[in-house]
């Protein structure tokens, strides 16, 4: 099947999408945009976190057809030109960064925090990224990162 | 594999009439877990996501659906307080921005989390198909394990519930705070002028359950109109009686002595938070 859908702002069209496919694929596999991750497949490590309509999902428990007119966003649409997102930048500086994979999943996800509650508790940062997996920080440097970002703002 | 999309509720019914065999999909967290896995080829998808109808609920309450977990957090959890905190605990923020109630209905995995809710606050599921409209209790929509009272050709389009008139509470065992499924699960709910309480457990059998014997004693043993601090023995006596309800098994999410033991232990504190609430005179908010 054909799929129209607004990605990053551009209209975008995807054609021979296999009816079960997922929106992370067509994401990585048939717009070339991967820089959202794919891990798990079952929404468990957070490293595929899109906006979809404005709302942070796991891009892999979307269906493609899903998306049809929709509007989506990925970690590739946070920066404007060259100049990073406040939140890619607080990673960058933070040394929240190691492996990588989990980093566009976090970003994402903590933009979404940060527009919504701009000086978010510790707490709060915990729950928002309590589905957001990462193998190589023990987290300490995200948080950091996180609160970096909500200063700046 | 062919992707229905129907734009509202009557082409939605008429679609699943035509192809019962079309697996609904709203948040596609379960759905879309067994299509990335290989687990199941549906001939068809039927796409939930843009029918009006089910992303909407009215006072009453009905619910539609398809609403999110997070609109149940976030804007019912006064009236809901019970199924609010048990919206809480579903997988992770991204999960409750996408999953339902109508999809843990339909689902109807023995560890859905808003289960036991829904047995002890008197929930009556909606269904529907061309052929009109059954309106079914909680208590008979659960038959075994990931089989609900559905037929071939309906579809889940609300869930009927009443806005608390006492004291709710939820408790869930798992090994973490996000993106667990439940060991084991219990519901409360207190009706203090019908001076009754509803009671359920989830986890711990082959489907949600109600712990009917636990109600009845509760019931019996207290006054609502006039309440005093619980004895220790009544929820002692409470707690008992609910595990006595459940009938788990032994799997690699915990053993069956487990969860009996913890259900015992939810059950007495959980009616302990309920009671005190009732105490002050105050609603719990999620």
């Amino acid at each position: 099947m054909r799929v129209n859908v607004t990605v990053n702002g551009e209209q975008r069209q995807a054609d021979d999408v296999w009816e079960g496919e997922s929106l992370l694929f067509v994401l990585r596999e048939r717009l070339g945009l991967p820089g959202s991750k794919n891990a798990c497949e079952q929404g468990e490590c957070g490293s595929c976190t899109v906006y979809l309509d404005n709302v942070p999902v796991c891009a892999c428990l979307v269906a493609a057809g899903q998306v049809q007119d929709r509007e989506v966003r990925t970690v590739e649409g946070l920066a404007d030109g060259d100049r990073l997102d406040p939140v890619q930048e607080a990673f960058v500086e933070a040394g929240a960064v190691q492996c990588g994979f989990c980093t566009p999943g976090l970003v994402v996800q903590a933009h979404d925090l940060l527009d919504r509650v701009p000086n978010p508790s510790d707490p709060e940062i915990r729950e928002a990224l309590a589905g957001n997996l990462c193998r190589c920080t023990g987290y300490e440097k995200i948080l950091d990162a996180v609160r970096l970002a909500a200063s700046r703002r | 594999m062919d992707f229905l999309r129907p734009e509202t509720l009557a082409e939605a019914l008429e679609l699943k009439a035509q192809r019962p065999d079309a697996v609904p999909i709203a948040g596609g967290t379960d759905v879309m877990v067994e299509l990335n896995y290989d687990h199941r080829r549906p001939s068809a998808l039927l796409d939930l996501t843009r029918i009006p109808e089910l992303q909407q609920w009215s006072d009453g309450l009905r619910v539609g659906a398809g609403v999110p977990y997070v609109r149940i957090i976030e804007e019912l959890g006064a009236e809901l307080p019970g199924l609010a905190m048990a919206a809480r605990t579903v997988g992770s923020p991204q999960i409750r921005n996408r999953g339902t109630v109508g999809g843990n209905l339909g689902a109807a995995s023995p560890a859905g989390d808003t289960h036991p809710v829904l047995l002890a606050s008197d929930a009556v599921i909606e269904v529907a198909s061309v052929r009109g409209t059954r309106m079914i209790p909680a208590a008979e929509f659960y038959l075994g394990v990931k089989r609900n009272a559905l037929e071939q050709d309906e579809l889940i389009v609300a869930v009927h519930l009443t806005p608390a008139k006492g004291p709710q509470q939820f408790s869930k065992v798992g090994t973490r705070n996000a993106m667990v499924i439940a060991v084991c699960s219990f519901g409360i709910s207190l009706f203090p002028q019908e001076n009754r309480v509803g009671a359920a457990v989830g986890s711990a059998a082959p489907t949600p359950r109600r712990a009917s014997e636990a109600e009845q004693f509760l019931a019996s043993a207290v006054d609502f109109g006039n309440p005093r601090p619980l004895l220790d023995s009544v929820k002692r006596e409470f707690g008992e009686l609910v595990s006595r309800a459940a009938s788990p098994i032994d799997d690699v999410r915990g053993s069956a002595a487990y969860r009996k033991h913890a259900l015992a232990v939810m059950a007495r504190r959980t009616l302990g938070w309920a009671w005190q609430e009732l105490m002050d005179g105050e609603r719990a908010c999620a």
